[in-house]
């Protein structure tokens, strides 16, 4: 089997002008081989789906501070979803409430990270998931 | 024959099969060889504009405002934005897109980032078989951003029909893309962040730079095995035909002096389609393409002719001082010659 270049979009949805977080992620799997798209801030559901699409992205993470999460969660899979893109898992990163983690991963969501999750679960999380991808061919 | 499922979407129209197969392309899958030459007889139509200079001068800002000018003029636009690879991981952060969301939402508009995966030339291997793609996928305007390096940003020039070459004023390097032969590449020089200090210096800089340039001092040069080759000069006579760069101001950030830059990328095209001397130029390049490939295909060939043991005996008696490298190719060309290449599957 081929190595093959992981590509992830770390996305922010949401009016909240901090992308601290989204940077390290980004940064940190960077340092971890991957390709990482980053949009920038203050990005809709619909510029993160048709994003996800051109850039043909592994995996989806969306940074989201705002307390937004139980709107715009779903709003970005449903995107996704219009765009025959219901393959591409999406991860959230943030401070989400335990409840709130539950029903998100209810609707379509692959994994809920907080805030002081150490990088490398989500590094690993991520290999995982390509290489059941792959596999599935 | 029954044509392939993927071309045929991407001929169509599909964006989801249009980003699939640019992946496929990227990784250079073997199963892209076929699809690449379906499309080959579609390419041809698409204006290909390169954008190329320090990173910071500000491409990434210009190609939004250029797509958005190009859309207003009803043509569709692609994009291909090249950020380097991390030689440490292997990773890559791409981040052109920021630039560029005033284009979200627009169907006419394909915005595709791509890392170098460890090539040199300010592209990757893969670029120039992406923007075929796009070209054959039926966008007017395929809009390549280098990785701006520096260095050795020769690739754009035999990818793109117009190179634009960006500056800035105020980062003090305008000599040195010079002194890198950037300027050998550039068809029109633009010199943004026209709104800081040092602009006009910068114009007038640049502007000698081309006047003072002899025509045929002005030679366009092309990477060949490893050598840079001149394009063949023109018979004596024949010097209107050639092309001067124009040196142009923009506010990429304030959609400035686009007008005049579209004007003269509009020129450049037809003096494309029109002059002996780039007609050489591509003809040139065609040429080179084809011996690069060629040696890729044959290197790769070779290699997998190579029994793995006579490769690790060999690399032993060199790192024992008992062959040298050049004796140990004559003897790797010869056991390949004499044995041959394993029937292709
Ligand atoms: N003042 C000014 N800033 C600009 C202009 N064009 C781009 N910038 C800024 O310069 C920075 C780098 O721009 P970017 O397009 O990313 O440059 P690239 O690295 O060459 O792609 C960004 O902060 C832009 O907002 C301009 O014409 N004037
Ligand atoms: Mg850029």
């Amino acid at each position: 089997m081929t190595t093959r270049a992981v590509r992830v979009l770390i996305a922010k949805p949401g009016l909240d002008g901090h992308d601290r977080g989204a940077k390290v992620i980004a940064r940190a799997l960077r340092d971890a081989g991957m390709e990482v798209i980053y949009t920038g801030l203050r990005q809709t559901p619909e510029m993160i789906a048709e994003a996800a699409l051109q850039e043909d992205v592994d995996v989806v993470g969306l940074s989201i501070l705002s307390g937004a999460h139980m709107t715009l969660v779903p709003r970005v899979r449903e995107a996704m979803n219009a765009r025959d893109l219901s393959d591409v898992p999406v991860l959230v990163g943030g401070i989400i409430p335990d409840e709130d983690r539950d029903s998100l991963m209810g609707q379509g969501v692959a994994a809920v990270f907080g805030p002081a999750t150490p990088t490398d679960e989500i590094r690993d999380f991520i290999h995982r998931l390509v290489a059941e991808k792959d596999a599935d061919g | 024959m029954p044509m392939d499922k993927l071309v045929a979407e991407v001929l169509a129209g599909n964006r989801r099969a249009l980003a699939r197969l640019l992946t496929q392309v990227e990784n250079e899958r073997p199963e892209v060889l076929p699809r690449l030459t379906a499309l080959f007889p579609h390419t041809g139509r698409a204006h290909i504009i390169g954008i190329t200079g320090a990173p910071g001068t500000g491409k990434s800002s210009l190609v939004n405002a250029l797509a958005k000018r190009l859309r207003a003029q009803q043509q569709t636009v692609a994009i291909i934005a090249v950020d380097p690879t991390s030689p440490f991981s292997g990773g890559a952060i791409l981040g052109d897109r920021i630039r560029m969301v005033e284009l979200a939402g627009d169907a006419g508009v394909f915005i595709r980032s791509m890392a170098t995966r460890g090539s040199l030339g300010g592209l990757a291997r893969a670029t120039r078989d992406m923007v075929r793609v796009l070209d054959a996928a039926g966008f007017d305007v395929v809009l390549v951003e280098t990785v701006g390096a520096g260095q050795n940003e020769v690739d754009i020039a035999r990818t793109a029909q117009t190179t634009l070459v960006v500056e800035a004023p105020g980062l003090g390097d305008e000599v040195q893309a010079i002194k890198a032969g950037i300027l050998e590449i550039a068809d029109i020089l633009v010199v943004n962040k026209a709104d800081r200090p040092g602009a006009l210096q910068t114009v007038r800089s640049l502007k000698m730079m081309v006047e003072t340039g002899h025509p045929a001092a002005r030679e366009r040069f092309a990477a060949h095995h490893g050598r840079l080759l001149p394009v063949p000069a023109l018979p004596a006579g024949d010097e209107v035909s050639l092309w001067q760069p124009p040196v142009l101001q923009t506010v990429a950030t304030e959609n400035t002096g686009l007008d005049d830059l579209l004007a003269a990328i509009a020129q450049h095209r037809q003096f494309w389609h029109s002059g002996s001397r780039v007609t050489q130029l591509q003809e040139r390049y065609i040429e080179i393409e084809l011996y690069e490939r060629l040696q890729q295909a044959l290197m790769q060939r070779f290699v997998q002719a190579l029994p793995p043991e006579l490769v690790s005996a060999t690399l032993q008696q060199i790192r024992a001082r008992r062959l040298d490298p050049q004796s140990a190719i004559e003897q790797l060309l010869n056991q390949v010659e004499t044995h041959g290449y394993p029937s292709s599957r």
